[in-house]
């Protein structure tokens, strides 16, 4: 392991970017301005709703303003009558063509537009087209719909009990609202770890419902040549392979005459995963006018019927001796997965990764059990940065260390420290089963204690605490499980989680490589790039990173999970390696002598023992399309795939310290400082990972404090809009302080782990534990995310209820 | 009904209807899509440009009340092939990720810069408070304006940067 420390420089501390002067740029891994920075700050992006086809139309969706209720009739007379409205399109009319109902990817079904019910406000009703985007809303207000409403269900914990209303009654032998149940862990040996253990601490802890909320919505182009029967669909997508066989798989349109094109994507944090209705909307509105069809949905529909987050109830339990030692977790978890089951998730793990609940600690005993139910809200659950429930996990594990902390009188980071997996353990088999590759973290936490000075705060929380002031300071350690995954292990509905990558190296040597994954910001185009100059030694800037294009790309599951890095990111520097080896044979071949003789550095082969004697990656490209005599078995070219099936998941991890301050008399908490020291195995380049930790850091102070998508009785959301859905700004997050250590994962082929979601999955509970801590003097062991002013306060005098 | 505005630097005149929202005139009727929509609710700020060089959100005003006055989008920033020094700083700090919030964050920075050039660290996140940015977490934001602070004059030509 090494250790990197790095205090957040301000630009006058800091040395000239070397991407600038191209003399010292690094090829290969290492800061490096982005390739794709250029375009973004003219405001040449190409999201999806920049693009305009000729005679394109657009669509707009017709939403249920019910939670629940039965369909009488649909009248769409009006709005066909509309000058400029071309089809109205309703579930029956979808029905004709057998797609009212479509697979999820959690092998249950949804509804693309309502045929019986309504089963969440905000569902999809009807599609209307038009020749513009307002006349197509216009057209809305013509649809006279009549519903006769149906008792909602909208507490989770009540969904189960007998008489509650039945929300898929479309399904065959479904008679309650139950979806699922789910266990990991060995029940009978945790029960008597428990039975023996000095100490219990047990609590109810609610990881409420959020939404990732990217800044540019969900939308789709979707474009059908009758003639040649092919369908092109632009589409805000994370994963367009997947999508293009889903849609072969669903509209029987043959797969080689989809294509799917996802462009810049504005984010996306798992919200454009799935496919949503308006998108076969799109595709049936097409077909139907003969048109390309725009649809793009606005703020409410995004927040209100696209993919949520989290919505896990669940009860957290540890046992530990008198001094300490955390013998066993138990949980059991109630997930609200809406009204359909549409979760993306692999397929064996209903509940995702969820069983990492065993966080950074060395167990005797772990059990969890999750039963998943219907109610009447939006379908989704797993986005949001959330790397398959891990985040949920180590929230919920976090939490009760803390409380078992406070049940102990102990420091919570000394809890933590006399806990940990330690380095010699690795590789550690937890208790659900999973195989933890690499990890040291006890540097990491001590990094993170000295960067913050732990010691000195803890000493100004005393005095602080003396006076009646309200300061707390929270701990987390965080393992993630990410890279998803083994084929053997891992697939979403039924395709298995590889990625494809092809590198090219053209004559003058100049390269492309072909990914199957997609950027929603992450900086694809320069990482990637990044990956192929460290193996061949052509710089990153003669590099072309091609993704987002089914027509152009290798086959694989796309970008989510953290899993671009583990599993592209492995394919596409085996593709490399694999040219460099075929690069040899030429070299060898060119030089006269044989493959054995030759020595690799960055660029170039040499003959051993002769420097001079040397063929450079662009020689060798050359050679390999010219007229050299090759040797036996090599093709003229340069050129290499692979489709990397990694033989484990990576486990990055990371410790983390934050700082409030609470106001006494308004129970408004402020975020002073937050250092993370973040190991995600090898960096292939530092700037874009510091960024992405900075993203995921403030997605968790979002949801601690701030985000929260409720429902009233009736079901209507609550959180329908940014004045309602509150996300943080410039105003309520701190200047972020960074340190890193480096364990590189022993299985992959960069030894790197991944970390677009470490950050969002590790600062929730480091905020929340600092709340508490900080109201600690008031008699409070937890409280419930959002810790909002109000809630705080209720939580101040002993009065604060779950978020439910 | 007619109007008539200058848009970074050029007068335009365009027949609308009157409820057109100066977003869509700006990225559908003028084709500037570097402006972009994000809320309805005057809440992200993806779709601040500058009216009469003040930040303005764009899907909160008709193009009908901008008749007469300059608008200014991301288009506009890099004047004569040299990038504004606000662009410069957002590549420089890593101050982008996604790209859909930075023309409006960068438009902010602009204004700022333009009536206060050397703000301090809370005065830049109060600029931008009336926006928001999913990917950065705002302090490579904070940094990027502070380049450009820093750094006044442009240094860069449009020429050096693409190549």
């Amino acid at each position: 392991m090494t250790t990197v420390q790095e205090r957040s420089p301000m630009p006058q501390e800091r040395e000239p970017n070397p991407a600038m002067t191209a003399a010292d740029r690094p090829i290969g891994y290492g800061r490096v301005q982005r390739k794709e920075d250029p375009r973004f700050i003219r405001g040449k992006g190409r999201y999806l709703d920049d693009i305009v086809l000729p005679g394109m139309l657009h669509g707009a969706v017709l939403r249920s303003p019910m939670a629940h209720a039965r369909l009488v009739s649909i009248d769409t007379t009006e709005a066909l009558a509309h000058p400029k409205v071309h089809a109205v399109i309703t579930g029956k009319d979808l029905e004709g063509l057998n797609l009212a109902w479509a697979p999820t990817l959690s092998a249950d079904t949804m509804a693309v537009l309502a045929t019986d019910k309504v089963r969440f406000q905000g569902q999809e009703v009807a599609f209307v087209v038009a020749e513009d985007r307002y006349s197509a809303r216009d057209a809305l207000e013509l649809i006279d719909v009549e519903y006769e409403q149906l008792p909602v269900v909208i507490d989770a914990r009540r969904a189960l009990e007998p008489g509650t209303a039945v929300i898929r009654d479309d399904k065959d032998g479904q008679t309650d609202n139950h979806i699922f149940d789910w266990e990991a862990g060995d029940k009978a040996e945790t029960e008597a770890v428990f039975a023996r253990a000095d100490v219990v601490v047990s609590e109810d802890v609610v990881y409420p419902r959020v939404h990732p909320a990217p800044m540019e919505t969900c939308g789709a182009i979707a474009d059908y040549d009758p003639i040649d029967g092919k369908l092109t669909l632009y589409e805000t997508t994370q994963a367009p392979h997947a999508h293009r066989t889903l849609y072969a798989m669903v509209a029987g349109i043959p797969e080689h005459k989809i294509r799917v094109i996802a462009g810049d994507i504005g984010g996306g944090f798992g919200n454009k995963v799935g496919i949503y209705p308006g998108y076969i909307c799109a595709v049936v509105g097409s077909i139907v006018t003969g048109k390309p069809v725009k649809w793009v949905e606005d703020r409410s529909e995004n927040l209100m019927s696209t993919s949520f987050a989290r919505d896990y109830l669940m009860r957290g339990e540890i046992a530990a001796t008198k001094d300490g030692k955390i013998l066993a977790v138990r949980t059991h978890v109630l997930a609200d997965h809406g009204a359909f089951n549409a979760t993306a998730q692999p397929t064996k793990y209903p509940a995702g990764f969820f069983s990492i609940f065993t966080g950074s600690y060395d167990l005797e005993a772990a059990y969890c059990s999750v039963t998943g139910v219907y109610t009447n809200k939006a379908p989704g659950g797993v986005a949001y940065a959330c790397s398959f429930r891990v985040t949920e996990a180590v929230y919920l594990v976090e939490r009760m260390v803390d409380v078992l902390a406070q049940r102990l009188e102990m420091d919570p980071a000394e809890l933590r420290l006399k806990n940990f997996i330690r380095p010699e353990q690795f590789p550690y088999k937890n208790k659900t089963g999973w195989e933890y590759d690499s990890g040291d973290y006890e540097p990491a936490l001590r990094m993170c204690m000295e960067q913050i000075g732990y010691a000195d705060l803890r000493q100004e929380q005393a005095e602080k605490r003396a006076r009646g002031e309200l300061m707390g300071i929270g701990v987390s350690f965080f393992t993630e499980t990410v890279g998803a995954g083994p084929r053997k292990h891992f697939d979403i509905v039924g395709l298995g989680m590889a990625d494809g990558a092809e590198v090219r190296v053209h004559p003058t040597g100049k390269a492309v490589v072909r990914l199957s994954v997609q950027t929603q910001g992450q900086g694809h185009e320069t990482t990637f790039a990044q990956i192929v100059a460290e193996e061949l030694g052509i710089p990153p800037e003669d590099i072309e990173v091609v993704h987002g294009d089914t027509d152009q790309t290798p086959f694989g599951l796309g970008t989510y999970g953290s899993r671009s890095t583990p599993v592209s990111g492995g394919a596409v520097a085996l593709a490399a390696r694999k040219v460099r080896d075929k690069a040899k044979a030429i070299a060898a071949a060119m030089l006269e002598t044989r493959p054995e003789d030759l020595e690799w550095e960055k660029g170039r082969f040499f003959v051993k023992g002769d420097p001079s004697a040397a063929k450079t990656i662009s020689e060798i490209a050359l050679g390999a399309h010219g007229t050299v005599a090759l040797p036996e078995g090599v093709d003229g070219n340069l050129d290499a795939e692979v489709t990397y099936d990694p033989p484990n998941l990576t486990f990055p991890f990371g410790a983390y310290i934050c700082v409030v301050d609470i106001d006494a008399g308004t129970g408004k908490v402020k975020v002073r400082r937050f250092v993370a020291v973040d190991d995600c195995g090898t960096r292939i380049n530092p700037m874009i990972v510091e960024g992405q930790i900075h993203g995921g850091l403030a997605d968790g102070v979002g949801m601690a404090l701030m985000e929260f998508i409720g429902f009233d009785e009736q079901g209507n959301c609550l959180g329908g809009s940014f004045m309602d859905y509150l996300i943080p700004t410039a105003l309520e997050v701190p200047d972020w302080e960074l340190g890193a250590t480096v364990t590189p994962s022993p299985h992959h082929p960069i030894g790197a782990k991944g970390i677009g979601e470490s950050a969002t999955v590790g600062s929730p509970p480091a905020v929340v534990n600092a709340v508490v801590d900080a109201l600690a003097p008031f008699g409070v062991t937890h409280m419930d995310m959002p810790c909002t002013p109000a809630r705080v306060w209720a939580a101040m005098q002993g009065r604060a209820t779950p978020p439910i | 009904m007619q109007v008539t505005m200058t848009v970074n630097g050029t007068e335009v005149t365009r027949d609308v209807e009157p409820r057109l929202l100066l977003v869509h005139f700006l990225r559908e009727t003028l084709g500037l899509t570097g402006t972009h929509w994000g809320c309805d609710t005057s809440n992200c700020g993806t779709c601040v440009v500058l009216v009469d060089g003040e930040p303005v959100k764009s899907c909160t005003q008709l193009a009908a009340m901008t008749a007469g006055h300059e608008v200014r989008t991301v288009e506009g920033m890099a004047a004569g092939g040299t990038l504004d020094p606000v662009q410069q700083g957002f590549m420089e700090e890593h101050g982008l990720q996604c790209g859909f919030c930075t023309p409006g964050m960068m438009l902010t920075a602009r204004a700022l810069l333009d009536r206060n050039p050397d703000p301090d660290e809370g005065e830049i996140r109060e600029a931008i408070s009336g926006q928001i940015c999913r990917c950065t977490g705002y302090a490579t934001i904070v940094r990027s304006i502070q380049w450009a602070a820093a750094h006044p004059a442009a240094e860069t030509t449009d020429q050096e940067v693409r190549a």
